[in-house]
């Protein structure tokens, strides 16, 4: 399958999304870090793109005891410890269609980090371009990163936000499979303790699961393909606010990349807590088909 | 009571408690995958019977079974995912620890075995395709021995 140039895809911020010649053109450039973020936790060191350094989704972008991510001095001592200042251009990529590469860039997004791009197609498609993978892990020179702030309000959603939204019947995006959309399975196929008290959905969500925003390879659909899902098929408009929901709020990253930077959607908001903490509470909606 | 580990399964979770740094037993696990050796043709050949395929295995693994020359099972693997690291590492180890073993002793193999190898932060898609491995072994193991009783009941 031959995907189209990524500036001809028709994406609103093309420039987000880089190709892997991009990357092995620029990858020793002094001003950009690649950060490979991936749910197999053995591929990072079997190899990765040379320069390239690890961010791994559980012990380095959540708080170990409460469920939250990171605080904003742990961010500023991660970005030290990757040698990021906050010039710097952070690209990233992963396995799995960059599921996780999307929920490492949207938790560097929670914290104001603004140069932020995402190399299509992920791992997978640099390994199969037989372009070069090292074990060797590069050390940088620590950075003094400012503090930030974390900024909630602007792309994560919490559960009362997601109670009004419902109640205002604004638009919901439930990116599971649609066997956990419609109940039948309490979890995600395969992950049996991320599982809920009860199945469904949010009121008014429409179901989009997010691996429909991809190709075989990994790469992301045209914009028109993408429009033709979320716009044509399921009635979203580039005015509409929006809340992108999974199961702990990973999957939903990707569909806020795709929302937000690909289709230039004004007002998307990853629902992290998602159906582990909405499938459980008491007393919310839920719907069931 | 549970069943005994089979003796080289509980020497490797021996071994591995006293790798107690993380990159270190992630390193232990890629030295393990570095060894893996794909079934050879004379054992299987594409396409491979969906009754060797490992259910739940994203990386799409397959387990088959010949005798052991030192008598007992011998298994073998295929993993098609070129990025299926965690799948080759854990066919190795389970090559390397239970092949050769009778299918009574295999039976004894817990499939949590594998968030003792791989360690707590092991995914639970990839926890439950790697016991989904381990489940296979089993499975065949017995089938193994259900026809080996059927053909000494045959040549009785």
């Amino acid at each position: 399958m031959q995907t189209l140039p990524i500036k001809e895809r028709g994406y609103v911020n093309a420039d987000i999304l880089v190709t892997t010649d991009w990357v092995a053109e620029h990858k020793d450039d002094a001003g950009v870090r690649l950060v490979e973020s991936n749910e197999d936790m053995l591929l990072y060191p079997s190899g990765h793109i040379p320069g390239a350094v690890q961010v791994d989704w559980t012990t380095d972008l959540n708080d170990p005891i409460t469920r939250d991510y990171l605080s904003a001095e742990k961010f500023a001592a991660l970005m030290s410890r990757i040698g990021v200042t906050p010039d710097t251009t952070v690209v990233f990529y992963g396995d799995k269609s960059n599921w996780w590469a999307s929920y490492a860039l949207w938790v560097f997004s929670l914290f104001g980090h603004q140069k932020v791009k995402l190399m299509d197609g992920g791992r997978a498609k640099w390994d199969a371009e037989g372009r070069e993978l090292t074990r060797d892990v590069p050390k940088f020179e620590s950075t003094e990163y400012p503090v930030p702030t974390r900024d909630d309000t602007q792309i994560r959603a919490f559960r009362d936000q997601v109670l009004e939204h419902v109640k205002a019947r604004r638009k919901l995006v439930d990116v599971r499979s649609p066997l956990e959309f419609t109940g039948e399975r309490l979890h995600m196929e395969d992950y049996p303790n991320e599982g809920a008290l009860r199945g469904g959905h949010i009121p008014g969500a429409a179901n989009v699961p997010w691996a429909r925003a991809a190709n075989e390879d990994g790469t992301f659909k045209t914009a028109e393909e993408l429009k033709a899902i979320y716009c044509d098929e399921k009635g979203l408009s580039k005015g509409d606010d929006v809340v992108v929901y999974c199961r702990i709020g990973e999957r939903s990253s990707h569909t806020w990349f795709v929302l937000t930077h690909l289709l230039g959607f004004d007002k998307v908001r990853n629902y992290d807590g998602s159906w582990t903490e909405w499938g459980n509470l008491v007393g919310v909606p839920i719907e069931k088909p | 009571m549970p069943a005994e580990l089979p003796p080289r399964v509980a020497e490797l979770i021996e071994d591995l408690k006293l790798v107690e740094d993380r990159q270190d037993r992630l390193l232990t696990l890629i030295d393990f995958a570095d060894r893996f050796e794909e079934v050879s043709p004379e054992v299987a050949t594409r396409p491979f019977s969906e009754a060797n395929h490992v259910q739940r295995c994203e990386s799409e693994a397959y387990v088959f079974t010949t005798p052991h020359p030192d008598g007992g099972v011998k298994y073998h693997f295929a993993v098609e995912n070129p990025q299926g690291i965690s799948a080759k590492a854990m066919a190795v180890i389970l090559d390397e620890t239970i092949s050769g073993e009778t299918p009574d002793v295999i039976a004894g193999v817990p499939t949590d075995l594998v968030y003792k190898v791989f360690g707590k932060e092991l995914s639970m898609g990839k926890g439950q395709g790697l016991m989904g491995m381990i489940e296979l072994c089993k499975i065949l193991a017995k089938k193994m021995e259900v026809e080996r009783l059927a053909a000494e009941t045959q040549d009785a």
